[in-house]
């Protein structure tokens, strides 16, 4: 117990505003990556250069989005991209090949993805199966239904309402595709959600402490099941995107992207043991992992290089994350 | 629940003083004849208890004398086999940590449950959140955040708990401020009692110095405590009575003034009964 007596309130000092080490961390990494790729490519530090960046994560950032409710839970899940790529199958096909209404090939796609996210939390929930294990096994199955279901074919000849996510408009010089202000969007909006709001709040008390968020009343097996399934929703947006980005579902879809949401939410300082985080360092990850490849493309560097720079962003995160725990 | 329910302290019977046995204190809290079976153990074999108005109770007893089974029934985390519960004179049935909560008894567990990443003022609120008003704010639960750091600072300025910042992370603090966090949320939402599982245990001396002092203002505030304790001088130092838990059964009832503290353990262990200890030792 400190030593005055009574409680006073400090005003908070600068010191205080000023986000936490998590997240200075990767922020000074993507500014030191910014200013490296300006002095070597003169294209990179433009508009036209930063929309497409922008562009080229808006499918691995709505992917982390649901990447990062589930690891603040203390959670895991591996099935992302494959249960995207299902998703983007039943909505190119549904259109395409049945002559669904396209919004309702759409919204089809997305109960696809959702009820993959739920089964996931019900799998988790109701038998206490480890998050990595449940979803190494769902990752296997949308894989195969995906492939089963398209015959292993890419499906194109997509409708408008496909690629309206693709349709772009212009700031100045710079052109913006709708997808990239949806992305900026959900991230507020979640955002909103998990600071201001109750349900927000005890997502992270239940990754922080699932007993005493229990003892406290929270109905955390709730909690969890709710996060899966909302998780399962944000792939759908996601797979919406991907294809209005590339104008046709491809069953191989979403095989990088599906680690790469775990790069984004660790560089982004959200820590692997769950209660701890933040969305918007989900989204500055998300944009570092796309400056090294855009800076290191520009620069003619192998991509193989690229591959090497993110496993070490990665191990160098995860090792902030576990040395930050230790010291509290 | 959303809203923090304002208590209203209930205050001490009039005249009554725990040591002495005039005048007849108003029970808040009361159990007669509670039965628990696990299999073929009995934890708790018809064993009463009461708890009265303004009063600091410790239970003690060996391991396997059925004191924490007894505090869990009281406190809802276990339904008794037989058995009644009585809640200022009214009968009770708790299904669930949650139900006693709703019917005003608050539990400071031996882990604290606390969130350590969160902050003080958030932890004081966990699963009641203070909502901001109108019907979108409550449609969205969207929390008040202001309102529930200017009641964190309220409350803890009540318990005398000087700590700097509502908005620092618990992880940030001592034993015994954490304790102190965990204690003070209980008071604030507790209506009737407050129930304390082992509250200095794993603290140092200053520390738990500290922590027997808060137990003090919670009931000089108006909030009975019922305090399991396995520390002999805690309980002889902060106790008005003392309810000795033996076999499954209340051994005896004694009154920490006048009994030294190996009669207690004596009782406790089953090397005296209570027959056989002087009269005023008893307190009830």
């Amino acid at each position: 117990m400190s030593e005055q007596s009574g409680t006073t309130q400090k005003p908070r000092s600068l010191l205080d505003r000023l986000p936490s080490l998590t997240i200075m961390g990767p922020l000074v990494a993507l500014l030191l990556a910014v200013v490296f790729f300006s002095f070597q490519s003169e294209r990179f530090l433009t508009g036209q250069n930063f929309s497409l960046i922008l562009q080229q994560i808006s499918v691995v950032a709505v992917l982390a989005i649901g990447q990062t409710l589930i690891i603040l839970t203390a959670g895991i899940d591996l099935s992302v991209g494959f249960v995207m790529a299902l998703g983007t199958m039943v909505m190119a096909k549904f259109a395409v090949e049945l002559g669904m209404p396209p919004l309702l090939a759409i919204l089809c796609g997305m109960a696809v993805t959702t009820a993959f996210g739920f089964l996931n939390g019900f799998l988790i929930t109701r038998f206490k199966l480890p998050p990595f294990i449940v979803t190494l096994g769902t990752m296997n199955i949308a894989f195969a239904l995906t492939q089963i279901y398209s015959r292993a074919q890419t499906v194109s000849g997509l409708p408008e309402a496909h690629l309206f996510w693709g349709n772009t408009f212009k700031i100045g010089e710079t052109v913006f595709t709708y997808g990239v202000v949806l992305v900026i969007v959900l991230y507020l909006l979640v955002w909103f959600f998990l600071s201001e709001t109750a349900p927000g709040r005890h997502l992270y008390a239940v990754g922080n402490n699932p007993e005493a968020a229990r003892l406290m009343g929270i109905p955390t097996q709730r909690v969890l099941l709710l996060t899966y399934t909302v998780a399962g929703f944000f792939y759908g947006i996601a797979g919406w995107l991907l294809i209005s980005r590339t104008s046709v579902a491809d069953p191989n879809a979403g095989q990088t992207e599906n680690l790469e949401t775990i790069t984004a939410v660790v560089l982004g300082g959200t820590s692997l043991f769950g209660g701890r985080g933040m969305i918007l360092g989900t989204l500055l990850g998300a944009i570092i992992v796309g400056v090294f490849r855009n800076g290191l493309t520009l620069t003619g560097v192998s991509s193989v290089y690229q591959v090497l720079i993110t496993g070490i962003l990665v191990i160098l995160a995860v090792t902030a994350d576990q040395l930050s725990k230790r010291r509290s | 629940m959303d809203t923090k329910v304002n208590s209203t302290p209930v205050q001490p019977a009039p005249g009554f003083h725990p040591d002495s046995n005039t005048t007849k204190p108003r029970i808040v809290l009361e159990a007669r004849n509670l039965v628990k079976r696990y299999g073929h153990v009995t934890a708790l074999d018809g064993t009463d208890f009461e708890l009265r108005a303004g009063e600091i109770l410790a239970v003690i007893g060996d391991n396997g004398a059925g004191k924490s089974t007894l505090i869990k029934a009281l406190s809802g985390a276990i339904i008794p086999d037989s058995g009644e519960i009585y809640l200022d004179g009214q009968r009770v049935h708790f299904r669930s940590p949650i139900d006693a909560r709703r019917n005003g008894i608050e539990t400071v567990y031996q882990d604290l449950a606390v969130a350590p990443a969160m902050t003080i003022a958030e932890n004081l609120f966990l699963g009641r959140e203070i909502l901001r008003p109108g019907w979108f704010a409550r449609l969205i639960r969207w929390i008040d955040k202001k309102k529930m750091l200017e009641e964190a600072i309220a409350d803890m300025k009540d318990l005398k708990i000087g700590i700097r910042s509502m908005t620092q992370a618990v992880e940030t603090l001592s034993g015994g401020q954490r304790q102190g966090v965990a204690v003070a949320r209980s008071a604030a939402f507790a209506r009737h009692v407050v129930i304390m599982d082992e509250p200095t245990a794993a603290l140092g001396v200053k520390e738990s110095n500290m922590v027997l002092e808060l137990i003090r203002r919670v009931r000089d505030n108006g909030l009975p405590v019922i305090i399991i304790s396995h520390n002999m001088p805690h309980v002889f130092e902060i106790a008005d009575r003392i309810h000795i838990q033996r076999l499954g059964k209340r051994a005896a009832v004694v009154n920490p003034k006048t009994i030294s503290m190996s009669d207690a353990v004596a009782v406790m262990t089953g090397a005296k009964s209570a027959a056989e200890l002087s009269p005023e030792a008893l307190a009830l």
